[in-house]
């Protein structure tokens, strides 16, 4: 598999997803700086990053999503290159226009940084299909902006399309319908808040999130 | 010329800071205020010959997120 992470200016959780892809892909990924206009020849899965592109500054995500290596993002993904973004990259993903909603301040307006329970709402999908529907999985999540809005049409649709792969089982911040990510139409493109790159070894607590990049090595390769 | 973009959430659209502020004049002993929308001012110096469309463009494609904001603009000529 060979892997692109994309960096952004205050992007901080880059390179634990870069760690978490070597250690389950045996590959390091390449770490593409936002000022590129194109990714690595052959690049076969991309990584957006949790952190704090550019401050947050006019909206969480915003100056991100509009950065010259988004548009070789959005043509790879159109191609069906699987397209994964992480907190931050969540709230990239939708100002891109790549993922419906908007990601908005916390409704108690406090960040929120602990373990949450999630339950895995699609199991079919790239990303889950090493997972069982159903399935109670614990991330952390570490966000500011993680309230999930969208219109009652969209949300339906998410809803009846199976694009809800990932649920908080408790209140955490907000969201509508307690989503914690989604999928595009296509099926290629996750987005989530919670940081699965943050449990894939013993040591961080957990290993919940291991199986999602096991499963992208598996359809990847 | 100068032009002033005012970005506001949409009606509907819960508003957590506004509901902060709200309750910090509450605290303050404001008792009258019924509700608080927080929304963003951008001001812009702008090349003449900017045309209104040009404005609206910028608001679309960065200024303001529109699923979620609307965007009001207001020119000020020679300003």
């Amino acid at each position: 598999m060979k892997s692109a992470v994309i960096v952004f200016p205050g992007s901080n959780c880059d390179r634990d997803v870069a760690v978490a892809l070597e250690q389950v892909t045996g590959r390091k990924p390449n770490m593409v700086w936002h000022k590129e206009s194109d990714l690595p020849a052959d690049t076969d899965f991309i990584a957006l990053p949790g952190g704090f592109s550019y401050g947050d500054y006019l909206r969480s995500g915003a100056m991100a999503a509009r950065s010259p290596i988004m548009r070789a993002v959005k043509e790879a993904a159109g191609r069906g290159v699987p397209l994964i973004g992480i907190c931050n990259g969540f709230q990239v993903l939708t100002e891109a226009g790549l993922l419906p909603g908007a990601l908005m301040r916390n409704a108690a307006l406090s960040f929120v940084c602990r373990p949450v329970s999630l339950r895995v709402e699609n199991s079919q999908s790239l990303f889950t299909a090493q997972y069982d529907s159903g399935e109670t999985v614990v991330f952390p999540v570490a966000h500011h902006d993680g309230n999930y809005q969208a219109d009652e049409a969209t949300l339906d649709r998410l809803e009846g399309q199976g694009r809800v792969a990932f649920r908080y089982l408790d209140e955490v911040n907000g969201s509508a319908r307690r989503i914690a990510g989604i999928l595009n139409d296509a099926g290629n493109v996750l987005g989530l808040m919670p940081h699965p790159e943050r449990v894939v070894e013993p040591a961080h607590g957990g290993t919940d999130g291991r199986r999602l990049f096991e499963g992208l090595l598996e359809t990847v390769s | 010329m100068k032009a002033r973009v005012f970005v506001t959430l949409k009606t509907g659209v819960l508003d957590p800071q506004g509901k902060a502020i709200h309750h910090a004049l509450e605290g303050l002993g404001f008792s009258g205020v019924n509700d608080v929308r927080a929304g963003k001012l951008i001001e812009l110096d702008l090349a003449d010959g900017t045309t209104s469309s040009d404005i609206e463009d910028m608001c679309r494609k960065l200024l303001a997120n529109t699923v979620i904001e609307n965007f009001r603009i207001e020119r000020l000529e020679d300003a």
